[in-house]
């Protein structure tokens, strides 16, 4: 263990050494606003930049790559604040309570503490993984198909709660983003699914971003213009040093146990290969509502509702370097990149890595810790840029928040039928939003859909069809049982509800 | 209506004036924008660390103008990517990193209406082995004692693949046929999770490529069995072949690069002498070593060549098994 702390020392020293410091400021900088694109994320930031890295020194280029993975975490939460536009998909649950807050002239204390929950999930991460990292990989190597299956469900129970009262509404938005998720290739037969019309674009599937972009950026503009009648309105956040340690307080008070949450839960879904930081940041959105003291204000402006998420990806994508770098397993697209960089600098990512290349191993781990605090200090430092677009009168931000949904939908996947798709969803969301349907079930059942049905059938392949298997095994069986609690939850609820009502008629 | 008309033609006339001198310098075809970099698997697995390995070679050495972009299409045993590359609007700058579904998908699924030899040869970068492979914790160390295993569990014994026709299960159902095996089989997204899966004892066996479980196999976790390549491979001396058992049956996963159908003669000729520069150079020549991948390099018309036998083999593979 002294032996692992001084080598992580060294790591950081190292990248406290001017051209490593430099190429953190600039890739955090540079991520930031990747991130703060909408469409464009860690992913794009990193594979565009790849070639720099060749320039440096491997230990370098490894630290830059970090830096822009960091900075893209904490910039995909500003356009879900500002303009209502998930940044980046791992910032998607950031929208659910960061723009509501910033609609209500609050914009400061959502990026605050976006800010401030970022560092700490990044933070927690980061300990986490110094002190345990070879036994967690043996953790993300029990998680077979019935495990990842159990977890799933355990995500969708959390979110059953999220709709609010209305049950019924929540169960057929998530039967509706399902239904999208299952569009396309089939993992298993291989067979083409749900192509409508026999568009051949549908033979891809329909992206999470597609389905982000159209809702939040497109839905919630028509929604805007409804509510405002054309009216022009703007809000007017003022910015100040003293505004924003008022803000840092307020955050701490009202977000800690979002942060919290976020930060564990986010790590632990971060290091299951299948998973990655956007479900991690969904699931965690889910739990913090449902043990949150007033679950009515998320959806509304709640702060815990932007910590939790924004901990939590900042926690999953230090958390999906793990199988990258113990499994040779890339636990999300930007850490696929990754592992072609340290390829070609002739690591072989993999058992062997942290005993064969410790020095590299803690050294990267260490710019981690260098990354994420440059990452806080110079997001904190753009706050005011991004706030200062907000005051920008709704009329002339209407117009913007379409062309960024449509170029960062096109951005994506450089094909015009998503953006045909991103349009149709956009106006679909809005008139479901009239009829009370809650939305935000629909996007976790889109990401979280496409892990959960090749994993349910998986299992039941490997049980020869026998349900048993999510109850027997060791790890599946504990969570099932409590997401099949949680899922029944609601409705005994309903039914207690109903019994107190009729035990008090005859009182009456 | 006809100043706008007039004014559109003038563009045009200007910007081909502007672009005419360039034309006339630049002799060969230079790529205009980042190369659409399509591979026909999911992350992590072997054909993906294959497209990721050739990418920062070309970054490395600063052999394109532009980027390549990897851009992974792995969905329905690579029909995605197929279907992605036959109807890309730019053909010139969109290649495919291929295995062998680029053969067998086609067969497989004719309702997709791909004719393989509309696209465009580029580079034969090698060919990929494949081996079977147990989890250490199982004791099996031998061929012998995994097929008595097997039986021994009569149709309860779990291996992982990527899926009904890939590469591996053609290599597992052809074993089995040998042997009079009866395998339980768990398709996976790709050979990545196929080998992590056998890591985590999830699965008790599996048909990777030597570079998906070399990690695994250099920490001791895993034991290879029996290759199906026509020698034994450098890196696994001990290993005994199924040819050596007396089955006259080899299997390899071709890893080529294919560019899109409707590509100019110029373009193909471009990427022809990239992949070859590639092909030849120090970082590629060590990855075929050090992965254990077979040289097998080709010109564009003994490609094609190759893929009208490949396309013949698979089918008669695939009618024997019953697909």
């Amino acid at each position: 263990m002294t032996e692992v702390l001084s080598l992580l020392g060294d790591g950081m020293l190292l990248s406290l050494q001017p051209l490593n410091l430099m190429m953190i400021m600039i890739g955090v900088t540079v991520g930031l606003f990747i991130g703060a694109m909408p469409g464009l994320g860690s992913v794009n930031g990193v594979a565009i930049l790849l070639p720099v890295t060749f320039l440096v020194p491997p230990g370098s280029a490894i630290i830059f790559l970090a830096a822009i993975y960091y900075g893209a975490m904490y910039g995909g939460a500003v356009s879900s604040v500002t303009l209502g536009i998930p940044g980046a998909s791992t910032a998607v649950a950031t929208t659910f309570d960061g723009r509501p807050l910033a609609l209500k002239g609050r914009a400061s204390l959502a990026l605050v503490t976006a800010a401030l929950a970022s560092f700490i999930g990044g933070t927690v991460a980061n300990i986490l993984f110094t002190l345990f990292a070879p036994l967690l990989a043996s953790v993300a190597l029990s998680f077979g198909p019935p495990e990842v299956f159990a977890l799933m469900l355990l995500a969708f129970a959390t979110f059953v709660g999220l709709g609010g009262d209305d049950i019924p509404k929540t169960i057929f938005s998530i039967c509706f983003g399902l239904t999208l998720g299952a569009v396309g290739f089939d993992q298993i037969s291989g067979a083409p699914r749900l192509v409508l019309f026999e568009y051949n674009g549908f033979l891809q599937g329909i992206g999470f971003l597609v389905l982000a972009i159209g809702v939040y950026g497109i839905g919630e503009m028509l929604w805007t213009i409804d509510q405002t009648r054309g009216d022009i309105t703007s809000t007017t956040p003022k910015m100040t040093v003293k505004g924003m340690a008022t803000d840092a307080k307020e955050a701490t008070k009202r977000g800690w146990k979002g942060t919290a949450i976020g930060s564990f839960l986010g790590f632990f879904v971060g290091i299951l290969p299948a998973a990655g930081a956007t479900p991690g940041s969904l699931m965690s959105y889910g739990v913090a509502k449902m043990v949150s003291r007033n679950p009515e204000e998320f959806g509304k402006g709640s702060v815990d509702g932007v910590a939790a998420p924004e901990a939590a990806n900042n926690s999953a994508s230090t958390g999906s370097m793990l199988p990258m770098l113990t499994l040779g397993i890339p636990g999300s697209p930007t850490t696929a990149i990754l592992l072609g960089g340290m390829v070609i600098w002739g690591l072989v990512p993999g058992p062997r890595l942290f005993v064969d290349e410790q020095e590299f191993v803690w050294g990267l781990i260490g710019s981690f810790y260098i990354s994420n605090a440059a990452a806080l200090l110079i997001n904190l430092a753009f706050i005011p840029v991004f706030i200062w677009m907000l005051r920008m009168p709704f009329t002339i931000l209407a117009p913007m928040i379409f062309v960024l949904s449509i170029v960062g939908g096109y951005a994506a996947t450089r094909d015009m039928f998503d953006i045909w798709l991103i349009v149709g969803f956009g106006i679909g969301a809005f008139f479901l939003r009239k009829f009370d349907y809650p939305l935000a079930p629909a996007v976790l059942a889109i990401v979280l859909g496409p892990i959960a049905e090749p994993t349910l059938r998986q299992s039941l392949l490997l049980s020869s069809g026998d349900p048993a298997i999510f109850f027997t095994r060791p790890v599946a069986g504990p969570i099932t049982i409590i997401a099949i609690i949680l899922i029944l939850l609601p409705g005994l609820k309903l039914i207690r509800r109903k019994m107190g009502a009729h035990s008090k008629k005859p009182a009456q | 209506m006809n100043f706008s008309k007039r004014m559109l033609l003038g563009l045009v006339g200007a910007s081909v004036l502007a672009s005419a001198p360039l034309t006339a310098l630049a002799e060969d075809w230079q790529p205009r924008k980042p190369i659409d970099f399509v591979i026909m698997a999911g992350a992590g697995g072997g054909a993906d660390q294959i497209a990721r390995f050739i990418q920062s070679v070309a970054e490395q050495k600063d052999l394109t103008t532009r980027p390549l972009v990897p851009n992974n299409k792995g969905g329905g045993s690579g029909a995605e990517a197929l279907i992605h590359v036959s109807t890309a609007n730019d053909p010139d700058h969109t290649i495919l990193v291929t295995l062998n579904s680029f053969f067998t998908t086609p067969l497989r699924q004719e309702n997709l209406g791909i004719d393989i030899q509309t696209f465009t040869p580029v580079a034969m970068m090698g060919v990929d082995p494949f081996v079977l492979w147990v989890h250490k914790d199982s004791g099996i160390t031998t061929l012998d004692e995994y097929v008595a295993k097997v039986q021994e569990m009569g149709g309860e014994y779990v291996m992982g693949g990527t899926g009904a026709g890939q590469e591996d299960s053609i290599v597992i159902a052809f074993m089995s046929e040998a042997y009079g095996l009866d395998i339980n089989y768990i398709p996976y997204d790709g050979g990545g999770a196929v080998a992590k899966d056998l890591a985590g004892q999830q699965i008790m066996a599996t048909v990777n490529n030597p570079a998906e479980a070399k990690g695994f196999y250099e920490a001791g976790d895993f034991v290879p069995l029996l290759a199906f390549s026509d020698e034994r491979m450098p890196a696994y001396p001990d290993v005994p072949t199924l040819k050596e058992m007396g089955h006259d049956f080899s299997y390899y996963n071709q890893r080529a690069v294919v560019g899109a159908p409707g590509m100019s003669d110029e373009a193909a000729a471009y990427y022809q002498d990239l992949f070859t520069t590639i092909y030849e150079s120090e970082e590629w020549q060590g990855y075929l070593a050090s992965e254990s991948l077979s040289p097998l390099w080709m010109d564009a018309a003994e490609q094609r060549d190759y893929w009208a036998l490949q396309v013949d083999n698979h089918k008669s593979l695939l009618a024997a098994l019953g697909e």
